[in-house]
């Protein structure tokens, strides 16, 4: 199970978890982490490869309002539109590109 | 200065002695907070450059992380195929077993690993799906036909060079239908050295496997961005000043051009400027230029292995974001 959530003491709630990944390192911490401490509701967001040898991340999110889960779950979706933009922009450039090359030879 | 920089791009200024914004009341690319909506506005990608096996294209209107992002996914999540396994059957030449087997993994195959899947349990017995499997069998003999007097080692003996063109693809159930042109990319690659009596036989079984696991399934020989360089001239610089200047840079950044008999210098292309500081050494040139990189244009620069396209290796890089994104989400919508 690639996501865990660590036991939050007594007097957290909702708001803040800290969320283990198994099997993601800085390539995707880095990236969410970027996107969901852009979010108004979000006080506090961070992440931390606890060893190197060890392919797990832990993502902290602490809200001012709201679920922690739900923002994770928006920087998610929002990478994944992200994505989408940046696949659709290149396979145009491409096309656009080749199009290019071929008026020049 | 403040004048000729001062545009509405984000730049960096690459001073004497310092590092300065041009906009330094507003955030930083760095730590500007960052919304979907102003990235769908702003980005753009423009292609600059496809040989064969390289491409460079950039990427406008992106942060750092994003970029970063997807240069690590190139460099060590997008799988390709690779011998991982090597059964000795025969070695009498002089290179050891494993350094053979080495040597071996790190060439690189032209088999497309979009064709493939993972192989869940290593220890399992290859199916069509996830394996490919080659063979090379080859013995160095003397050579008769040669004539007596020829002291050079290729008139002597045959095969006593092993080369990967030499390794023979052993298709598996279907894949002969399936796939085409399976076998190493380069036909010249230096196995062994061997003298007569010498021979190998060995059966190699390659995988899909990512470049974490170990640079020989990396799909790039280099993948890499760096900030477009902006080089302003704060002031004209003519005579023999202009020619020292155009000296500071790399060629074809700055031309001089020539006017009523005196010459004077321009910026032609700060494109590929390494970004050299040797303009600082010369007292009354220092003043003359802004060096300047504009924070939010990234030019990707992606150098192919060979088995996938360059521009594939970056879309497959960016599928890979998605996948990895989506799977978590559904996962979390099970919790």
């Amino acid at each position: 199970m690639p996501i865990t959530q660590l036991l939050g003491t007594k007097d957290t709630n909702d708001s803040c978890r800290t969320f283990i990944f198994q099997g993601e390192g800085h390539t995707l911490g880095n990236a969410l982490r970027c996107v969901i401490s852009g979010y108004p509701d979000v006080e506090f967001c961070a992440y931390t490869v606890p060893h190197p040898m060890e392919h797990s991340m832990h993502f902290r999110i602490q809200m001012k309002k709201g679920r922690a889960v739900d923002a994770l779950k928006r920087g998610l979706e929002d990478l994944v539109a992200v994505s989408d933009h940046i696949l659709d922009e290149f396979s145009r450039e491409k096309q656009a590109f080749d199009g290019r090359q071929e008026l020049s030879t | 200065m403040d004048r000729v920089v001062n545009d509405e791009k984000p730049r960096v200024i690459l001073g004497e002695h310092k590092i300065t914004q041009n906009l330094p009341s507003q955030p930083t690319v760095l730590d500007e907070k960052w919304s979907l909506r102003s990235f769908k506005k702003k980005f753009r990608v423009v292609m600059v450059r496809y040989d064969e096996n390289e491409l460079e294209f950039d990427l406008i209107g992106i942060h750092p992380f994003l970029a970063n992002a997807f240069r690590r996914l190139m460099l060590s999540d997008v799988p390709t195929m690779a011998i991982e396994k090597v059964h000795i059957l025969n070695n009498t030449s002089i290179i050891q077993d494993e350094v053979l087997a080495h040597r071996l993994g790190l060439i690189p195959l032209k088999a497309d690993p979009r064709l493939f899947e993972m192989k869940a349990d290593p220890a399992a017995e290859g199916t069509e799906q996830d394996t490919l499997e080659f063979t090379l069998k080859i013995k160095c003999t003397n050579n008769k036909d040669s004539s007596k007097d020829s002291l050079r080692v290729e008139d002597m003996y045959k095969n006593n060079n092993v080369y990967s063109k030499h390794i023979k693809w052993v298709p598996i159930g279907k894949q002969k239908e399936r796939l085409s042109d399976v076998g190493p990319i380069h036909p010249d690659i230096l196995i062994a050295k061997m003298r007569p009596g010498h021979e190998l036989d060995l059966k190699l079984i390659a995988v899909k496997s990512v470049g974490r696991d170990h640079a020989k399934f990396s799909p790039v020989a280099t993948a890499f961005y760096r900030l477009l360089p902006d080089i302003k001239l704060l002031r004209e610089v003519e005579g023999e000043a202009a020619e020292r200047l155009q000296k500071c840079f790399s060629p074809g950044v700055i031309s001089i051009r020539h006017e009523k008999g005196r010459q004077y210098a321009v910026v032609n292309d700060a494109r590929y400027d390494t970004g050299s500081r040797n303009v600082f050494r010369y007292e009354d040139l220092k003043d003359a230029v802004a060096m300047t990189k504009i924070q939010d244009h990234f030019i990707f620069t992606v150098e192919s292995v060979g088995a996938l396209r360059p521009d594939v290796i970056f879309t497959e890089s960016v599928k890979i974001l998605k996948d990895k994104c989506l799977s978590l989400l559904d996962e979390l919508s099970h919790v």
